[in-house]
């Protein structure tokens, strides 16, 4: 069966839209959301422009999902601006909700229902054109690999599978801007790729921009530009490569006999700046390869392993906020942390 | 909110790719939220469908206290009814009542779930009025109810109550109004209690009251004063009377004795007309309804 090429059209004469031209579809500016105290989003500008793929990274309970949470009206602001697609997100909320698509971090499906059951409940929801709903259903769920499953229950549907049917459903009623909210959490690292694969190839298929947020390096990488979120403030914002090149410098992680040995040496010797992060003494230097040789010359303390990595988002990430994500992650005493888990754990 | 459908005009050019479907969402309108009311409706009903074990399982209950407890008081409490009717036939309508009784409130228990596992919020943030979506809801937990309540309907027989064309449009009716009111009100909890657990108990908890203050199981006539206020502050008594009254206006002489001797509802020794009972049931769920809309609407 072949998809008839018909065109859909609103008539929205006057309507600001994302189409409307050719300024940023996300612009947010001084965004600040209070929880009591807790202030988890600190004041945050940044715009994205048609057609991108922005990411935000940072550890969990950095700001993140507060900031996606705003953009996608499921929360006020307590001062600042969002617009998205042209329309002010605590202002014009159905016009915002119209015009973009959402993937949550859990899932948000009807395992109950099928999966076309629940694509089609979305369309209804969102008023998709009645001629527009099979071709459409059709055409996003060809996208996914999961027409010829289409008629199974979701229940039946594995992790990344359904992840799969969500993105889809998130793009039914052709949004604007697609919010994936850790799109890959919880998935196997298999599933994680085939993930980014569909992702990759949904952007040479449609006129969309992305937003997402995520706490994995690697992914980070595939999007134009990151905007690094640390402590509720953006940290840094560039293209991967620009922030790579930023650092400028190699990481280098020895595990010794003795670390704190090793760091006072380390700098005694050479004037470097070592601290302990994941378990190694690490620090940076600015080539990696040449330095090891000078460090088993010179070095006393017993050093048991070496390793050296370019710069990556890791370095970026650690060189912006003094620490790597994981460590972030694991320290859990920062009160806005513990603030943003109870959060999570106790929304709907 | 109108919404075009047109072909290109200049033709694709040939080899080009044509199969992408341009979609533009429209903005809210009457038609919109209509679709929206639709779709909920037509999910329960879904859930429904393939969810036989819940269709059967709710069936237990009603069935147990008509031939059970029927039949077992039946020997006691038959010497107050008057010749040929059985206590069984006197307290079929109330049974039939609580046959939707259970399915009606845990329909909103859907909702609570539906929070817990994330569906909700795909139904929150969607482009449409939050009424739309609690006024779904309503009916659908409306339509599911009553259905239940035809299958207990078939039953009938058993109870010495005719297949009573007349009588059983006029029940069917009732059901629908009674499961519209009761699914309100869980629709309203729904809005407020979070936890699923909590849910449940506070249903649980809630559903055998109604039942045993309705007058399902005496007449409302000649009891304490403190029951009697119960009684009448129960939306189900005023459900249950007018069924009563529908079932023994088709039993023959008997049953037009029964409706002389137990009444419909009293206040103060006026008895309420049938069209003010159900329009207090009416009365009742759609402002239970409307308190669900504020709620969901002022919540996130």
């Amino acid at each position: 069966m072949t998809v008839a090429p018909t065109q859909v059209r609103s008539d929205q004469v006057g309507a600001p839209g994302a189409d409307a031209g050719t300024g940023p579809v996300i612009s947010v500016s001084g965004l600040v959301k209070r929880y009591g105290d807790v202030e988890a989003v600190r004041g945050i500008d940044f715009t994205v422009g048609r057609g991108e793929t922005f990411g935000f990274l940072g550890p969990n309970g950095a700001g993140k999902t507060t900031t996606i949470k705003i953009l996608c009206t499921l929360a006020n602001a307590t001062a600042g601006q969002a617009v998205v697609a042209g329309y002010d997100c605590a202002a014009q909320r159905d016009a915002v909700r119209r015009n973009i698509g959402l993937v949550f971090q859990d899932t948000t499906l009807d395992t109950y229902l099928t999966a076309e059951q629940n694509l089609r409940f979305h369309a209804e929801l969102y008023g998709v054109p009645k001629a527009a709903v099979l071709p459409r259903m059709r055409q996003v769920m060809d996208m996914v690999g999961l027409w010829d499953r289409k008629d199974s229950l979701v229940s039946t549907y594995s992790g990344g599978m359904q992840r799969r049917l969500e993105i889809a459903r998130g793009l039914l009623h052709a949004p604007h801007v697609l919010f994936l909210d850790e799109p890959t959490v919880g998935l196997d690292p298999q599933t994680r790729s085939s993930i980014w694969a569909y992702i990759n190839d949904l952007k040479s298929r449609e006129d969309i921009t992305i937003f997402l947020t995520t706490h994995y390096m690697d992914e980070a990488e595939n999007c134009d530009r990151i905007a690094i979120i640390d402590h509720g403030q953006i940290v840094a914002i560039d293209t991967p490569a620009a922030l790579k090149a930023s650092v400028g410098k190699d990481r280098v992680q020895i595990h010794t006999a003795d670390d704190a040995a090793a760091i006072t040496q380390l700098a005694a010797t050479f004037g470097l700046d070592a601290a302990m992060h994941e378990g190694a003494v690490t620090f940076a230097v600015a080539s990696g390869e040449q330095f090891v040789p000078r460090l088993f010359s010179e070095f006393s303390v017993p050093i048991r392993s070496v390793s050296v990595a370019r710069p990556s988002l890791d370095d970026v990430f650690m060189s912006y906020t003094g620490s790597t994500i994981r460590d972030a992650e694991g320290s859990g005493t920062d009160a806005m942390r513990q603030m943003a888990q109870h959060w999570r754990a106790g929304r709907r | 909110m109108a919404t075009q459908i047109s072909r290109p005009v200049a033709a694709p050019e040939p080899g080009a790719v044509v199969d992408r479907i341009r979609v533009s969402v429209p903005e809210r309108g009457l038609r919109h939220d209509v679709r929206a009311v639709s779709i909920v409706w037509r999910r329960e009903l879904i859930r429904f469908r393939t969810d036989r074990l819940r269709a059967i399982t709710s069936l237990v209950q009603p069935v147990l206290f008509l031939f059970i407890l029927g039949t077992g008081l039946g020997a006691l409490a038959g010497r107050g009814m008057p010749p040929g009717v059985e206590f069984k036939t006197f307290i079929y309508p109330g049974v039939l009542a609580m046959s939707v009784l259970f399915t009606a409130i845990f329909s909103a228990a859907s909702i609570v779930w539906d929070r817990e596992f994330g569906f909700l919020r795909e139904i929150l943030v969607a482009p449409v009025s939050r009424a739309s979506i609690v006024i779904g809801k309503c009916l659908g937990g409306a339509t599911i109810a009553t259905f239940q309540g035809i299958i207990f309907l078939a039953l009938a027989w058993f109870a010495n109550v005719p297949y009573n064309p007349v009588l059983l449009l006029t029940l069917v009716g009732e059901l629908l109004l009674l499961s519209f009111t009761l699914t309100a009100f869980g629709v309203m909890m729904a809005a407020r209690i979070k936890q699923f657990q909590a849910f449940m108990a506070l249903t649980q908890m809630l559903v055998l009251p109604l039942f045993f203050l309705s007058g399902a199981l005496y007449p409302l006539a000649g009891l304490p004063a403190w029951l009697s206020v119960l009684t009448r502050i129960d939306p189900l008594t005023y459900v249950v009377g007018p069924m009563r009254h529908a079932v023994f206006s088709h039993l023959g002489p008997a049953g037009r004795i029964m409706n002389a001797l137990a009444p419909n509802v009293t206040w103060g020794g006026w008895a309420v007309p049938l069209w003010l009972s159900l329009g207090i049931v009416a009365a009742m769920g759609l402002a239970m309804m409307a308190v669900a809309i504020a709620e969901f609407s002022r919540t996130e």
